[in-house]
């Protein structure tokens, strides 16, 4: 009997010891270690306590069993409820050690702008594209040929006074106009025509509002049955996708070579809407782009009969479109390479 | 060109305001640049009676009383010298506004608005005016240049506005012209628009004259080259009396701009500018050898002109010449050995069509270019040149400064100046429009415009003026000319009948970018997207940024296009390179306190095959980036390429190269596949100085010509390994010169299943010993036929670092 109540102490004393110790205990590493001491493995204090019964009569051992196995099931559950509060307890350490200050600044990937020109091409071959029209680029550097002759401009011609023309050789020049890659088009290509040809071009032109290169798209139909009421309809739908519903387009008299009969194109002024503000200079109206009917003369010049087919073909200045788009005041600005001038471009 | 609406009128009857007529004009293809009223500055000026004028004792002022009439009588001081009792001034009201003069009551100094005031005591409610005041030249209206008050007619009605009657109410239009429209460069070519334009008649100046029996005895015209001159006309007039022009004329001359001379030179520059014929008239005692005589200069050949200029010729000038020497620069100036004097008594008129060309190349070369020459570039016909001279001849005997002898001279090639027909097809007018036009409608416009048409059935005969040598192109069949016809119909039958169609008869084409075109915006968006901005430098450089490069004299880049006719010496070659305009532009970013940035420029170079340029050169595009700031080195231009390649699916090969502008020890070329398509590297620190560059700057070229044979290469989806992937980080120490590449590459020599080598970190000091430094790698191995066990990559790894051990004397980090 004496035995049996040394054995039951030593069960009391082990459920006390693990009583406190659980209390004491700081992190789940120590918990870790207590466990492993009094429960976990084949030499744990309840393990051992276990091996006891090797030892005790059979009459003894089934009390006794029943008892260590009381001892062990309230152990895990104790351990397991004291594992549940110290990771919670240790979370909320790991949570509060993590305060950091909100407002610092945020670590930003910068992320770049294309060029308002490169923005304005981008739109408005969307807009053509949908329309059917090709993208073609041509040579900067051109003949006199290409640029003038072919256009219905020879040599004496009023019209080569208009564009002061940069020369490199007696024959070879910068392009004046995109036109001159209608040209090589034409040359090679048969109707049904729809291309759209943007780039740099170039005049000996420098002061506030000109300068000596500038980006310029052309865009040519050569079909059947083409006429100035078509220039028109596409203009109309061309305006209303780069400036906005409602904005409208106005044609008046012009002179290009190339075409017969010439029109310069205002469209409603979008900021006003037609009132008249600074930006239209208090007309309504804005000028966007020179415009005509296809000279018969330049269809045949390209081998294209002018009895069968006609077209017609606009040229848009880009600097200015991006100019009026972006707000931007000089057109120097978009050569300027100026980062505080390129940041404030977005493509909306 | 200015067109005074008081001028106009003599030609065409105006009955709308002027905004309606600036509107027609505008919509029939004449823009006024610039609509303004003459006296546009001077308001509530009116015309005051001086009632009494009593002298204000120890001044030189007057007090007067002066009657306006409706406005009442008010008191007013005055320090003219000329006012007095009974005359007739302009009285500008208190609140009126009148230009204020300088101390000398000559030089306008802005606009003043006049204020009740006192003078010595004596209350003055308004303030007689001088014709400065009013904005008024001796030329504009009489009397008004005299340094005191504009004495009014004594029939002006007290208190009315005196702008109507000292010409103040006129208006001005500045209209621009197409380059297709010289016979619109005359007040007498816009009459005949606005006609049209208003269906009015037109009605012609006088240019009737009776011609005396006198001739020029002997007198000869030749013109040796009819190529420059296809017409010379010459008349002679005696008993000239120079004095001056009558008020009409002075008046109508100041109000577009021109200086008045002496009647005959005023008659010169009124046809100019009336008909839109330059004129000439020369001292006919100053002609030797009783001839006329149109050449080509000599080489050397010297004339000094009216302006007292002398020029040195050659025979590209066509030169006017008497018997014996030049005395005209051929459509340009006259000479001043026959000029016209005071003394002048006889005077040979010339009325003459020059080649507009060469008048421009002889303006141009000669930098010498006059009101004449100007008018000659833009076009002078063959009708006018006659109609010049019957005017300018009429205007002689109208002012009665000379008798018209029977002296005409016309030399000419024989081009007609009669109308000439011209039939067209009436629905090819329409189609080219896309509308409509109603005949009687297509009737009164080329009436109006004075091409007497009929129309039989669909045929449209028309009689082409010969001043509309824009509808006459040489060699022309006339029924090919109906677009020139539409173009006539539409622009005064109005634009705003166009009606919106969408190319209903048109076939159905596809649109967009091309593959290229696609595969370069892709790429500027990848570049944008690792924070570079694009930006746009001119095409042109300057010879002073191939010496800022410090390019050898042999070096490529120094055989650049130069422009004939730059606009200056900066701007004076095509670029052969984009590094130098980059430099530049970082620059300038720099200057401007931008210490940090990143931007690239997609432009073309040009390499010529020889110079001169004969045939065309090889126009390249070009990717050029350029980054700078103190975050910015050597790798961070090196992910920039390495990201582009991986845009492009492909890999870039790096080799040390030297290049004059950039750091020897940092700059590579850039290479794909065994093409070279670039370089980059470290600007070198004798340009970072040049530049005044405050940070260190990279700059980087890409040939895109030959770079987008890779755009838009596609990915071929690779199958997921049946083995999971091992990674092992190893860290290795190395003697300092021992290179990443060499590592990696012997790395990968020692295994065959590595699919990936990525160094993650360089270290040296501290812990490791001096000389030497450490790498570290992770190594991934990617098993083919079987899963790996640890031992086997355990092996690997000491395989591979055998091999470092021996080939390198790289050992493993312990």
């Amino acid at each position: 009997m004496q035995e049996k109540n040394v054995l039951s102490d030593n069960l009391s004393s082990l459920k006390a010891k693990i009583e406190t110790g659980l209390e004491e205990l700081k992190s789940s590493k120590e918990l870790y270690e207590f466990k492993s001491v009094y429960l976990e493995g084949k030499k744990s204090k309840i393990s051992e306590l276990m091996k006891e019964m090797r030892n005790m009569a059979a009459e003894e051992r089934a009390g006794y069993g029943k008892a260590v196995n009381e001892l062990k099931t309230w152990a895990i559950q104790r351990f397991s409820e004291m594992e549940e509060r110290m990771k919670e307890k240790e979370l909320q350490q790991k949570y509060e050690s993590e305060k950091i200050d909100l407002t610092l600044p945020g670590k930003e990937t910068e992320i770049g702008n294309l060029h308002p020109v490169t923005l304005v091409i981008n739109q408005l071959v969307d807009v053509f594209a949908g329309m059917g029209f090709e993208v073609y680029e041509g040579a900067e550097i051109e003949n006199d040929y290409y640029n003038f002759t072919a256009l219905n401009t020879p040599k004496d011609h009023p019209a080569r006074d208009m564009q002061d023309t940069f020369y490199l050789s007696p024959e070879f020049l910068l392009r004046t106009q995109t036109s001159a890659g209608q040209i090589h088009v034409m040359e090679k290509k048969k109707p049904p025509i729809k291309i759209l040809s943007p780039g740099r071009v170039f005049r000996s032109d420098d002061d506030a509002t000109h300068s000596p290169m500038f980006g310029q798209m052309e865009g040519l139909v050569v079909d059947k049955g083409i006429t100035l009421c078509d220039l028109k309809g596409m203009l109309d739908m061309f305006v209303q996708k780069v400036f906005g519903e409602g904005t409208t387009t106005r044609l008046r008299p012009s002179y290009f070579p190339f075409t017969e009969p010439s029109v310069e194109v205002d469209c409603s002024c979008f900021a006003c809407g037609g009132k008249g503000c600074n930006l239209c200079k208090g007309t309504g109206w804005i000028e966007i782009l020179g415009a005509g009917v296809v000279n018969k003369r330049v269809l045949e010049n390209c081998g294209i009969d002018s009895e069968e087919y006609s077209g017609f073909a606009f040229g848009i200045g880009l600097e200015r479109i991006a100019m009026l788009k972006y707000g931007i005041n000089n057109i120097k600005l978009l050569f300027g390479s100026d980062l505080r001038v390129l940041k404030q471009i977005n493509e909306k | 060109m200015l067109v005074p609406l008081s001028w106009l009128k003599e030609y065409v009857d105006i009955d709308v305001p002027v905004e309606e007529l600036e509107k027609r004009l505008f919509s029939g293809g004449f823009e006024v640049e610039e609509l303004y009223e003459v006296g546009k500055d001077i308001s509530n000026v009116v015309v005051g009676y001086v009632e009494s004028c009593e002298p204000i004792p120890d001044t030189h002022l007057h007090v007067c009383q002066v009657n306006a009439g409706e406005h009442g009588t008010m008191q007013v001081c005055c320090g003219a010298d000329n006012v007095k009792a009974g005359g007739k001034f302009p009285l500008a009201l208190v609140g009126a506004t009148v230009y204020a003069t300088a101390k000398d009551h000559k030089t306008v100094e802005g606009v003043a608005t006049i204020k009740k005031g006192k003078l010595r005591g004596y209350e003055s409610c308004g303030m007689l005016c001088s014709g400065v005041e009013l904005g008024l030249t001796e030329d504009l209206y009489p009397g008004a240049g005299y340094n005191g008050l504009l004495v009014l007619p004594e029939d002006a009605p007290v208190g009315a506005d005196v702008k109507p009657l000292v010409g103040l109410d006129d208006w001005i239009f500045d209209v621009g012209l197409t380059a297709n429209r010289p016979d619109c460069q005359s007040i007498l070519g816009m009459a005949r628009e606005v006609a049209a334009m208003l269906g009015k008649e037109l009605k012609m100046p006088a240019t009737d004259y009776t011609e005396t029996d006198v001739k020029k005895e002997g007198f000869t015209v030749t013109v040796d080259a009819p190529d420059l001159c296809p017409r010379y006309s010459a008349h002679y007039v005696y008993d000239v009396k120079i004095g001056e022009s009558p008020a009409w004329m002075k008046r109508r001359l100041a109000l577009i701009g021109m200086g008045v001379i002496s009647n005959v030179v005023d008659i010169t520059n009124y046809v100019l500018r009336e008909i839109g014929q330059p004129m000439h008239a020369f001292d006919c005692d100053y002609l030797e050898g009783n001839a006329i005589n149109v050449r080509r200069a000599h080489e050397g050949e010297k004339i000094v002109t009216l302006d007292e200029q002398e020029y040195t010729m050659t025979p590209a000038n066509l030169v006017i010449c008497d018997g014996v020497k030049p005395v005209a620069l051929a459509g340009v100036m006259g000479g001043l050995n026959s000029e016209i004097r005071d003394t002048t008594t006889a005077v040979m008129f010339e009325s003459a069509k020059f080649a507009r060309d060469n008048v421009r190349k002889t303006a141009r070369s000669l930098g010498k270019s006059s009101d004449s020459s100007a008018r000659f570039e833009k076009g002078v016909d063959e009708y006018s040149t006659v109609l010049g001279l019957k005017r300018a001849l009429h205007l002689i005997e109208e002012l009665g400064c000379g008798k018209v002898s029977s002296s005409h001279f016309d030399v000419n090639v024989g081009n007609s100046i009669e109308p000439k027909p011209m039939k067209v097809s009436i629905h090819k007018v329409n189609d080219v429009l896309g509308i409509q036009v109603p005949e009687n409608e297509i009737l009164r416009i080329m009436k109006g415009l004075n091409f007497q048409p009929e129309i039989d059935g669909d045929q449209l005969t028309l009689q082409v003026p010969a001043y509309r040598e824009d509808m006459l192109p040489e060699g022309e069949r006339d029924v090919e000319r109906y677009p020139d016809v539409a173009e006539e119909v539409i622009r005064i039958y109005g634009y705003d009948h166009v009606k919106p169609t969408f190319m209903p008869t048109a076939q159905v084409t596809m649109g967009g970018f091309n593959a290229e075109q696609k595969g370069e915006l892709a790429l500027k968006r990848t570049l944008c997207s690792l924070g570079i901005y694009e930006c746009m430098h001119y095409s042109f450089f300057s010879p002073s940024d191939l010496d800022l490069l410090r390019l050898p004299e042999d070096a490529p880049e120094r055989k650049a296009i130069p422009l004939i006719n730059p606009i200056n010496i900066d701007l004076s070659l095509m670029r052969t390179t984009l590094a130098a305009s980059m430099l530049n532009a970082i620059s300038r970013n720099e200057k401007q306190g931008i210490l940090e940035g990143r931007l690239f420029e997609v432009a073309r170079i040009y390499i010529p095959k020889e110079l001169p340029l004969a045939e065309y050169p090889d126009e390249r595009k070009v990717l050029c980036v350029g980054i700078f700031g103190s975050n910015e080195t050597f790798y961070t231009m090196k992910g920039i390429a390495q990201s582009v390649a991986e845009s492009l699916e492909v890999e870039f090969q790096y080799s040390p190269v030297q290049k004059s502008f950039l750091h020897p020890y940092q700059a590579v070329t850039v290479s794909c596949e065994g093409e070279e398509l670039g370089y980059f590297g470290k600007v070198s620190y004798e340009i970072q100085d040049e530049l005044n560059m405050r940070t260190s700057a990279f700059v980087m070229e890409l040939d895109l010509k030959k770079l987008s044979k890779w755009y838009g290469k596609k990915r071929v989806f690779e199958p997921l390994p049946k083995f999971p992937e091992e990674k092992r980080d190893l860290a290795f120490v190395m003697d300092k010169e021992v290179t990443c590449g060499q590592v990696e590459e012997c790395i990968r020599r020692a295994n065959k299943y590595i699919k990936e080598i990525k160094l993650f970190d360089v270290y040296e000091g501290g812990q490791i010993q001096k000389g030497k430094k450490s790498m570290a790698f992770t190594v991934t191995f990617a098993p083919k036929e079987e899963a790996f066990t640890f031992e086997m990559i355990q092996k690997f790894v000491d395989k591979i670092c055998s091999r470092l051990l021996s080939e390198l004397h790289v050992e493993l980090r312990g």
